[in-house]
C-alpha cells in the first residue's frame, strides 16, 4: 500500500474504499444467491404453479419421490450418457486432436477450420440447434449423404436422440477446448519436445510421455468447465428434439423443466434443480482445487 | 533432407486430417448459407436451382425481423451495460485493496461463474411470480446481467491486475478522488480490457434462450433467440428457406463482434485466471 493511501487511512476511508464493490454483490444476492436459497427451501415443499392452495413443508419427500421415479432416473442416465458422449470424450478429444494438429498443419488449413470451428460456437444456441436439426431430420443433409453411399437412410431424431443431440453438442462445444488446448500446447518449451526426439521417441510416445503430462492441468480444467456447461444444456436439446420421442433424449435440464412447468410441480422441479445445483458446485469444488486459485 | 521430407509429409497428414473435420463443421454452416437463398430450400444442403434475396426480404418485416431484434438489443445491452458497469466497479477494489474478505470473495464469484445457471430457473421463475417481475423486460435484463457479473467481474480484474499503479497512487497524491482516479486514469488504461467484457458479456447474451424464453412471455417482449423458435416451433408448415435467412441476420452481430475480440480472447484466451490457473 502507498503512502498515499495509508495516510487516508481511517476505517471510513477503508470502507470508502470497498464501496464500489456494493452494486454488483447487490446484484449477486438479489438474483442469484436469493433464487438458490429459495431453491433450497421450496425444494421441501409441494408447491404447484397452478392454485393458490397451501404450500407445505414435505421434508424430503421430493427427492425420495426423484430416486423412485424412473423418469428421473431415466434423465439422470441420458444427461449421463450426454456429458460422457459429448463432453468428456467428445468434445475434449477433438479439441485436443485439433489443437495438436493444428501445430503441424499448413497456415491455410489452421486458419480455415479454426474459423469454422469457432463460427460453429459463436453462433447463438438456437441456430446451432437448428442448423443440426436440418442435418439430422429425415430428408435432412445427412440421410442424403448415406443415400449417395448406398446406405440406409433414417429419422436420426427418432432412432437415436440422444445420440444426435451429443453429436450437436461436439459439434458446437469443442472450440472452447481447441482454444484451451491451443494455448496449454503452446506453452509447452519447444527444447523439451525436441529433446526427446533426439533421444528417439516417436510421435505417439512423445504426446503420450511428455506433451501430455506436461498440460495435466489443463485437461483437468476443461474437462470440468466442459461437464459443467454440458451439464446446464437446453436450448440445444429442447429445441431438437424436446426431450422424445417419448423421453428417450429428455436429459436432467429438460425433465426440471417438465415437471415444473409442464405438469406444474414446482415443488419437484425444484428438487430436481437443487440436485443439478449440487452435482455442478461439486464440480466447480474440484475445479477450484485443481486451479488452487492464488488471489 | 530425410527429416524435412519427414516433416512435410507429417504436415500433409495433419492438413488431411484437418481438412476431413473442418468439412464436418462446414457441412451444417453450409446449409444455412444455401439455404437461405434458396426460395425452395428443404432440409438438405443443395446447390439452389436460383439463387434469389427473396427470403431475406420476405423475413425482413417488422413482426419477424425487427421488433425481435431491436428487443434483443434492449434486452442484452441493457444487461450488457449493466453488467459492465458492476463489474468494473467491483473489480477495482479487488485488484487494487488488499484484505481478509479479497480471497474468499473472489473465490466465490469463481465458483459461481461455475453453478449451471439453468438449475437455477426454476427458483428465479417463482421469485419473479412473487415480486411482479415476470414478463417485464427490466427484470429479465436484471437478471441476464446477474448471471454473466460473476466470470465478467473476474475478467475485469485480471485485466485490472495488469495496469500498474503507479500513475494512480500519482493522481492520489495530487488529490484526486477515488472516483476521478477511476474514470480519468484508470479506465482509459483499461479501454481495452472494458471492451473485451462487454463484447463478451454481449454474445453470450445475444445467444441466450433459456432466460427469455422462461421470464419473458408477451410475443411483442420476445427477443431473436426465442421468436426464431416459436417460429419454427410452432407453424405447422416451415419455410426452411426464410428460417435460414432469419438465423443469419440474428448471427451476424454476434459472429461480428466475436471477430473484434477474437485476437484479444484467441490464443491465450482471456478466460486467463479461470482456465490456466
Amino acid at each position: 500500500m502507498s503512502a498515499s493511501a495509508a495516510a487516508r487511512g481511517g476505517r471510513g476511508a477503508r470502507a470508502a474504499r470497498w464501496l464500489p464493490i456494493a452494486p454488483a454483490t447487490l446484484l449477486l444476492l438479489l438474483f442469484l444467491a436469493g433464487p438458490i436459497g429459495y431453491c433450497v427451501s421450496i425444494a421441501f415443499t409441494d408447491m404447484q404453479l397452478t392454485g393458490s392452495s397451501a404450500v407445505d413443508f414435505v421434508g424430503f419427500a421430493n427427492f425420495r419421490r426423484a430416486f423412485a421415479d424412473p423418469a428421473f432416473r431415466n434423465a439422470v442416465w441420458l444427461t449421463l450418457v450426454f456429458t460422457v458422449l459429448s463432453s468428456l470424450v467428445g468434445q475434449n478429444t477433438l479439441g485436443l486432436a485439433l489443437a495438436a494438429l493444428m501445430r503441424r498443419a499448413s497456415r491455410p488449413v489452421r486458419t480455415v477450420t479454426g474459423a469454422l470451428v469457432i463460427t460453429a460456437w459463436v453462433l447463438p444456441e438456437i441456430v446451432a440447434a437448428f442448423l443440426l436439426y436440418a442435418f439430422f431430420r429425415r430428408e435432412g443433409t445427412l440421410d442424403a449423404i448415406l443415400d449417395r453411399l448406398h446406405l440406409p437412410a433414417q429419422n436420426w431424431l427418432f432412432t437415436l436422440p440422444i445420440l444426435a443431440v451429443s453429436f450437436a453438442n461436439v459439434w458446437r462445444g469443442t472450440a472452447f477446448s481447441m482454444l484451451i488446448y491451443s494455448a496449454a500446447l503452446a506453452e509447452i518449451p519447444k527444447d523439451v519436445e525436441e529433446a526427446a526426439e533426439v533421444d528417439g521417441a516417436g510421435g505417439a510416445r512423445r504426446f503420450w510421455y511428455i506433451t501430455l503430462p506436461m498440460i495435466r492441468r489443463s485437461i483437468g480444467t476443461n474437462l470440468m468447465l466442459n461437464t459443467l456447461q454440458t451439464l446446464s444444456v437446453f436450448g440445444l436439446v429442447w429445441a431438437m428434439t424436446r426431450g422424445g420421442p417419448g423421453d428417450r433424449s429428455q436429459t436432467l435440464p429438460v425433465f426440471m423443466y417438465d415437471q415444473a412447468f409442464l405438469k406444474s410441480l414446482i415443488g419437484y422441479g425444484t428438487a430436481v434443480a437443487l440436485l443439478l445445483l449440487l452435482v455442478g458446485s461439486l464440480f466447480s469444488v474440484v475445479y477450484l482445487r485443481l486451479l488452487k486459485v492464488e488471489a | 533432407m530425410r527429416a524435412g521430407a519427414g516433416r512435410v509429409r507429417r504436415r500433409l497428414a495433419a492438413d488431411a486430417a484437418l481438412l476431413v473435420v473442418a468439412a464436418a463443421f462446414a457441412v451444417p454452416l453450409l446449409w444455412l448459407v444455401l439455404a437461405s437463398v434458396d426460395t425452395q430450400a428443404d432440409l438438405r444442403v443443395r446447390i439452389p436451382r436460383s439463387v434469389s434475396a427473396d427470403n431475406f426480404s420476405a423475413v425482413l418485416t417488422p413482426d419477424v425481423t425487427f421488433t425481435p431484434m431491436l428487443n434483443s438489443l434492449v434486452l442484452c445491452g441493457g444487461a450488457t451495460l449493466l453488467t459492465v458497469v458492476c463489474a468494473t466497479l467491483a473489480a477495482y477494489p479487488l485488484s487494487r485493496n488488499r484484505s481478509r474478505l479479497t480471497r474468499p470473495y473472489l473465490l466465490t464469484i469463481l465458483f459461481t461463474t461455475c453453478l449451471p445457471i439453468t438449475a437455477v430457473m426454476v427458483p428465479v421463475y417463482a421469485l419473479f411470480v412473487r415480486v411482479n417481475l415476470v414478463d417485464t423486460m427490466y427484470g429479465t435484463a436484471l437478471f441476464l446481467a446477474t448471471s454473466q457479473l460473476p466470470f465478467a467481474i473476474w475478467l475485469m480484474k485480471n485485466f485490472l491486475d495488469g495496469v500498474p499503479p503507479a500513475l494512480e497512487e500519482a493522481a492520489w497524491t495530487d488529490g484526486a478522488s477515488m472516483p476521478q482516479t477511476l474514470v480519468r486514469v484508470v479506465l482509459p488504461l483499461t479501454g481495452p480490457g472494458v471492451a473485451v467484457v462487454a463484447i463478451y458479456t454481449f454474445i453470450m447474451l445475444w445467444g441466450n434462450f433459456f432466460v427469455p424464453f422462461m421470464l419473458l412471455l408477451s410475443p411483442d417482449q420476445l427477443p431473436a433467440s426465442v421468436s426464431i423458435f416459436t417460429f419454427f416451433g410452432n407453424h405447422g408448415s416451415v419455410v426452411y428457406g426464410q428460417l435460414a435467412a432469419f438465423s443469419i441476420l440474428y448471427s451476424t452481430p454476434v459472429l461480428l463482434l466475436y471477430v473484434l475480440i477474437a485476437r484479444k480472447l484467441g490464443g491465450g484466451f482471456a478466460l486467463a485466471g479461470a482456465v490456466k490457473g
